[in-house]
C-alpha cells in the first residue's frame, strides 16, 4: 500500500493549459513576465476560438486550466470561458491581481464553477506593494483575500520575491497567517521579460536568499499543516538548472492573447521559431505534429555538456528560453548550470547585482512606446532600510 | 521537508480540503486528485481511502471498512497515507 500518489509525469501527455487571455493590465510590475515589446489590446482572440481550444485540449487529456494575462478580469467573457471549462471537467484557476474582483464578479465566477483564485501581492507593506506595481492596490488586495475567504475559496497568495522585498519575507509570512492563507507562494523572480530588463535591481544576494529561506523554515515549523509555503529560489543561485515545465512539450501548453501556442509562456522570445496559432491549427496538431513543440522534445537536440550528462533526464538541460536569452542559442545548456561553458554569464549577473543592485534603476512595465524610469528608488530604499 | 510531522489520531475526522477535487480522468484511465497548482495520480488504495472521507466517519471507521473490504490489516498504511495527505494539504481535520 505504498501508493500515496505519484507526480503526474507520463511521456508527452498534455495536462496543463495556461490561457493568457489578454496582455492588458492595470499594474505596471517591474518584474512582469509578459514580453517587453508587448502590444496589448490588439489581436485578442474571440470567445469562440478560446472555447474550441479548451474543448480540444480537454480531449487530449488536459486537466488543469489557468486563466492568466495580463489581468484576465479585463475580459468580460471570463465567466463564459470559466463556465465552459468547468463543464468540460477542467480544474480551473484564475491568476489575478484582484483588480476588478468585486463581490458580484467573485460570486459569478464561483457560480460558473471556478475552482480557485491565485491572488498576487507585491509586498507586505502598502508603500512597496503600491510602488512595485505603480498602482495603489494594497488595501484592495487585502479586501479581495477576505472576500475569497468568505465565499469559501482557498486563498492562494503569490508574492514575487526579489532584492527589494526579500528582506520582508518574515513580515509577508505574518501577513499571510493573518489572512489565513492556504497556499503561499514566495516565487523568486525568474529573469524573463521585464524582470530580465531590471535584473541588476531585482536579483537578490545569496545572503538575502539564505535569510529568507531560514525565515520560511522556522515559519513552516510553527504553522504546520495550516498553510503550505512554497519558496521557489531564483535559479541564478543554483548549481543546476530547473526542470523547466517538466520538459519542452511534455505536459504544458501556453496560449498567448493573440493565439500563439508554445510549450512555455516565455518561449515566444526565442527567435527563428514558428509557433503555431490556435486560430489556424487544432490543439491536436499543435501538440502532436507542430515542429515548434517537437523542437526540444526528448534528448536528441542536446549539445554538450547536456548530451552526455547523466542528469539530463532530471533537468532536461534546463530552460530553453533562458538558454536563448543569455547565450543566443536555445539549444545550449541553460547557463545556470555550473557545467555550462557560459556559466560565467550567471555568475557575472549575480556579482553585478551585488555591486549595484541597491542603487540600480527600475523600469516599469509599459505599453510599447512609453517608458518611465525611477532613478531615485535605490537611494530612497537605502534610506528606508 | 523539514516541516513538522502532522500527527493524526484514529478518532480524527478528516475530509478533502476546500479546493481539492477527486476526479476520474478517462484519458489517463485513472483517478486523480486536483488541487491548487497541482495534480497527482492516485493508486487504488489511496483512492479507496479518500473515497471514504465523508466528513462523518472517523479514521477508525475508515480503517475498519477497508480491513473488511480487503480482508487485511490496513491501519498502518492508512495512517501513513493520511499523514502525507494532511501535510500536503489535500485533507484537513475539519470542514475548513
Amino acid at each position: 500500500m505504498k501508493d500515496s500518489g505519484s507526480r503526474a509525469t507520463p511521456g508527452n501527455q498534455l495536462l496543463w493549459v495556461l490561457a493568457e487571455l489578454t496582455y492588458g493590465c492595470p499594474l505596471h510590475c517591474v518584474y512582469c513576465s509578459n514580453p517587453v515589446a508587448l502590444s496589448h489590446h490588439t489581436n485578442e482572440l474571440t470567445t469562440g476560438v478560446w472555447l474550441r481550444a479548451f474543448e480540444e485540449a480537454r480531449d487530449l487529456g488536459a486537466a488543469q486550466l489557468g486563466f492568466s494575462g495580463g489581468e484576465p478580469l479585463l475580459r468580460d467573457d471570463l465567466e463564459t470561458l470559466v463556465r465552459r471549462a468547468s463543464r468540460l471537467g477542467y480544474y480551473t484557476n484564475l491568476i489575478t491581481s484582484g483588480i476588478g474582483l468585486d463581490e458580484k464578479r467573485a460570486h459569478a465566477l464561483r457560480d460558473a464553477g471556478l475552482d480557485h483564485v491565485q491572488l498576487s501581492l507585491q509586498d507586505s507593506t502598502r508603500e512597496l506593494n503600491d510602488f512595485l506595481a505603480r498602482a495603489n492596490t494594497f488595501d484592495l488586495k487585502l479586501r479581495v483575500a477576505h472576500l475569497l475567504r468568505t465565499i469559501g475559496y482557498p486563498i492562494v497568495l503569490n508574492v514575487v520575491i526579489h532584492r527589494r522585498n526579500i528582506d520582508h519575507v518574515p513580515e509577508i509570512l505574518t501577513l499571510a497567517e493573518r489572512l489565513e492563507v492556504d497556499y503561499l507562494e514566495l516565487a523568486n523572480t525568474q529573469f524573463y521579460g521585464w524582470a530580465l530588463l531590471n535584473r541588476d535591481a531585482l536579483l537578490p544576494s545569496r545572503e538575502q536568499v539564505d535569510r529568507a529561506e531560514e525565515a520560511v523554515r522556522k515559519f513552516r515549523e510553527r504553522i504546520g499543516d495550516r498553510m503550505k509555503v512554497y519558496f521557489v529560489a531564483s535559479d541564478y543561485h543554483e548549481r543546476r538548472p530547473k526542470a523547466c515545465t517538466g520538459g519542452w512539450g511534455v505536459m504544458y501548453l501556453s496560449i498567448a492573447p493573440d493565439g500563439t501556442a508554445s510549450p512555455c509562456n516565455q518561449a515566444r522570445a526565442i527567435t527563428g521559431m514558428d509557433f503555431p496559432k490556435i486560430s489556424e491549427r487544432s490543439i491536436a496538431w499543435i501538440w502532436r505534429e507542430s515542429p515548434a513543440f517537437s523542437r526540444f522534445r526528448g534528448f536528441d537536440w542536446m549539445t554538450e555538456p547536456c548530451a552526455s550528462c547523466p542528469e539530463r533526464f532530471q533537468d532536461f538541460g534546463g530552460c530553453r528560453c533562458q538558454a536563448f536569452l543569455l547565450t543566443g542559442d536555445a539549444a545550449n545548456t541553460d547557463p545556470v548550470c555550473e557545467l555550462s561553458p557560459r556559466h560565467n554569464l550567471v555568475l557575472d549577473a549575480v556579482a553585478r547585482a551585488n555591486l549595484s543592485g541597491a542603487t540600480a534603476s527600475l523600469r516599469f512595465r509599459e505599453a510599447k512606446g512609453e517608458s518611465r524610469r525611477d532613478k531615485n528608488l535605490g537611494r530612497k530604499r537605502q534610506r528606508n532600510s | 521537508m523539514t516541516q513538522t510531522a502532522s500527527k493524526l489520531s484514529r478518532d480524527d475526522v478528516v475530509v478533502l480540503r476546500r479546493g481539492v477535487r477527486l476526479q476520474f480522468e478517462s484519458s489517463q484511465d485513472r483517478w486523480v486528485l486536483l488541487y491548487p497548482e497541482g495534480m497527482v495520480q492516485l493508486g487504488d488504495t489511496a483512492l479507496e481511502v479518500l473515497k471514504r472521507l465523508d466528513g462523518i466517519r472517523d479514521i477508525n471507521q475508515v480503517i475498519r471498512d477497508l480491513d473488511q473490504a480487503y480482508d487485511a490489516d490496513t491501519c498502518a498504511d492508512v495512517i501513513e497515507f493520511l499523514e502525507i495527505a494532511l501535510e500536503r494539504l489535500w485533507i484537513t481535520r475539519n470542514a475548513r
